[in-house]
């Protein structure tokens, strides 16, 4: 329809697209044992290099920036489509306390199984994160029926997210394990430590839920409108709702299940893909956000890795720090429209 | 009820089960404007959100096109039925031209993207609105009036049979409020669209609509056509009017006439007391007008405001009767007003009562004169 807006949308895509890639050679090439972009590509595409070299770039990096892109395109969409939900842009899943309910019932299964001396599989954590993030959705729904205020249910959002962080630190000082260090890391919030297996599995849940997320881009830009219109528009509301909140939700166990809470992802990526696009439209945002959330995070993880090293940063601390004054950006913007 | 192109029976409407208005049977064919009026809160969003499919119904059905409307799926409902509500949409980053381009909504692929096609519908639709020069602006720009061509473009490019409009002329000026009716009234006369709206500017519902639905209390208070429902002081009644008057006529408002003795006789007559009164009722001074015929603009509105008024058949000469009335009324009030500045043949004896006033010294004048 309209030339510029297409050459903006390309040149959006093709940035991302590029700081993607660049991002992942550097955390490839960043950490305690050095590795040169040459060797890089040796060890990746050749499969041959020095000994500690290549276990270190297969067994651990790699799969970790896997994890960071999955994760972080996950946490983005994740935001977008609760935004879309609440018709507010400081919605998301960190805020409204889904990330922490999520938290809070994977620590439980955790020590649970740790205290019987059983592996915890990567689908039980899913299953479990997916569990606390209802749970938490059903209170927010609950809260926001009766405020629709969005400053209100956000606060309601964090204070939920305080109760459920409070138990799980709770839980996690008494429990007794060796492995009681992880999961303290986990709590806050760290990709280390992530498995080709994890990578797997979080890969197949992502992308089944991404799939659906973009197929369901028409309704969600009819939905944007309000329910009223998008319900004149042909869209069955209810079965719209319930499909967005669980999506949402998924998405955002995915995350929490292996790399714990991670804050403000879900708001700042978006908004900043939208920006850049100058659109709201699904269709484009959708792919946007998983995009711009991987740079993001892959961005924010080398950080969490490399400043202090080797002591490593937990994540969610490196991206409130770039995350959360985007979300005040949004709120004063937004008082000085309305 | 065969021939309509929509018809309610025996709708019942309401919120959570509990009914608001019962048993509403309203119909309306192709190329006609049906219009709710009634006081707020009376239920006239109610009925349009039922209508829309927003709210189930409680009772009774919905016939769209000969066929039972809820049984109908979403997409057909869609590419039939448009609405303009009047809740305020806030889409971000989004261009007019964008907004109106939803309305392709139902006839789109499963991504939603829209075709050359589809953006020539688009483009007619703005045109159509006169919304062109908007087509580039954030939608959460535009002015008020704006923003309800450009809903009422997103609607006409759904391709709709029937338009549901939620009073799409609040907030809107004279002028914005005369377009926009203008066009929806352009629309309906190719025959091709009905349209349902509420209304809460009642002389523009005399104007537009075919029909008038009146909305109050348990079931429907009246409905017919405008020459039926605005013969008679029955807006009063529906609006339970206590202070003031509405003219139903004009479609103008008047204040409350103010109480007690009248303290001023006017002579008046030919549109020239009009102002006159209405200067008076804002002073709070009583008054009596005369003689005044009951075919002149100037007897409508003294009705109105002045605490006693001589009239006189339309089209006689002043009688004696009325002469003698007018002469003990003006003698009562102690003051004369004259606006006339010429007499004709019918109210010469207007002439004779102000000579009157002058012989008995009673003190008269120009309205300049007279009211302070």
């Amino acid at each position: 329809m309209n030339k510029k807006a297409g050459r903006r949308y390309r040149a959006a895509f093709l940035l991302l697209t590029v700081l993607l890639f660049a991002l992942i050679v550097w955390n490839i090439n960043s950490g305690s044992v050095s590795v040169t972009v040459g060797e890089i590509f040796e060890i990746l595409f050749a499969g041959k290099g020095e000994e500690t070299a290549y276990q270190i770039i297969w067994s651990i990096r790699l799969p970790r920036i896997l994890a960071v892109i999955v994760l972080g395109g996950a946490l983005s969409v994740s935001g977008f489509l609760l935004q879309t939900f609440f018709a507010n842009p400081i919605a998301g899943p960190f805020v409204l306390g889904i990330s922490s309910g999520a938290k809070l019932v994977v620590a439980l299964v955790m020590i649970a199984c740790l205290e019987h001396s059983l592996t915890v599989s990567s689908g039980l954590m899913i299953a479990a994160a997916f569990a606390g993030s209802l749970i938490s959705m059903g209170f927010v729904l609950a809260v926001s029926r009766k405020v629709h205020q969005m400053s209100l249910l956000v606060i309601s959002g964090i204070m939920i997210s305080y109760i459920c962080s409070a138990i799980t630190d709770f839980v996690v000082t008494f429990a007794d394990d060796s492995d009681i260090v992880n999961l303290h890391n986990w709590s806050m919030g760290s990709f280390s430590g992530t498995s080709w297996d994890n990578v797997a599995v979080m890969s197949v849940v992502v992308g089944a839920a991404m799939v659906m997320a973009f197929l369901m881009s028409k309704p969600i830009g009819a939905y944007q409108l309000g329910e009223a219109y998008a319900q004149n528009m042909g869209v069955n509301v209810r079965l719209f709702r319930v499909l967005l909140i669980l999506l949402s939700s998924l998405l955002s166990a995915c995350v929490t299940a292996f790399a714990g809470p991670i804050s403000f992802v879900g708001i700042a990526v978006p908004h900043l893909v939208k920006s850049a696009l100058k659109t709201a439209k699904p269709l484009l945002v959708i792919p946007g956000c998983f995009l711009g959330g991987a740079v993001f995070c892959l961005f924010c993880d080398l950080i969490a890795r490399t400043v202090f090293s080797p002591t490593e940063l937990s994540i969610s601390s490196v991206t409130a720090i770039f995350g959360a004054p985007v979300v005040i950006y949004i709120m004063i913007r937004r008082r000085r429209t309305v | 009820m065969k021939n309509s192109f929509f018809c309610t029976e025996k709708m019942t409407v309401g919120y959570g089960g509990k009914p608001l208005i019962k048993e509403i049977e309203i119909q309306v064919r192709k190329g006609e404007i049906l219009t709710l009026i009634g006081p707020n809160g009376a239920g006239k969003s109610t009925i349009l959100k039922s209508i829309t499919r927003q709210l189930r119904l409680i009772g009774g059905t919905v016939y769209l096109d000969g066929r039972n409307m809820p049984d109908m799926g979403n997409k057909e409902v869609a590419s039939r039925m448009a609405v303009v509500l009047t809740e305020r949409i806030r889409p971000e980053l989004m261009t007019c031209a964008e907004m109106v381009a939803t309305g392709r909504y139902p006839y789109t692929g499963a991504l939603g993207i829209l075709s050359g096609e589809d953006w020539e519908k688009v483009r007619k639709a703005m045109e159509l609105v006169h919304a062109m020069d908007l087509w580039d602006r954030d939608f959460q720009a535009v002015s008020d009036g704006q923003r309800q061509r450009i809903l009422l473009a997103r609607a006409i490019c759904q391709e709709p049979e029937i338009i549901v409009l939620d009073e799409p002329t609040s907030f809107l000026d004279i002028k914005h409020k005369l377009e926009l009716l203008t066009i929806l009234k352009r629309m309906v006369a190719d025959g091709n669209v009905a349209v349902i709206m509420s209304l809460h500017e009642l002389d523009l519902a005399q104007k537009v609509s075919d029909l008038v639905v009146c909305v109050k209390g348990e079931y429907i208070a009246k409905y017919g056509t405008p020459e039926e429902i605005f013969a008679s002081d029955y807006i009063h009644e529906l609006y339970e009017v206590t202070s003031g008057s509405y003219n139903a006529d004009f479609g103008c408002l008047e204040m409350e006439a103010v109480p007690g003795k009248p303290r001023l006789f006017v002579i008046a007559g030919g549109g020239t007391g009009v102002s006159v009164f209405r200067r008076l009722q804002r002073k709070g001074m009583p008054f009596a007008a005369g003689v005044l015929h009951k075919n002149d603009v100037d007897y409508e509105v003294a009705r109105a405001l002045a605490s006693r008024v001589v009239a006189e058949e339309a089209f006689e000469p002043i009688s004696e009767e009325a002469f003698e009335h007018a002469r003990r009324l003006m003698k009562e009030c102690g003051r004369v007003c004259c606006c006339l500045e010429r007499f004709g043949t019918m109210n010469q004896r207007n002439r004779e009562l102000l000579r009157l006033a002058r012989k008995w010294g009673i003190p008269s004048g120009d309205p300049a004169r007279m009211i302070p």
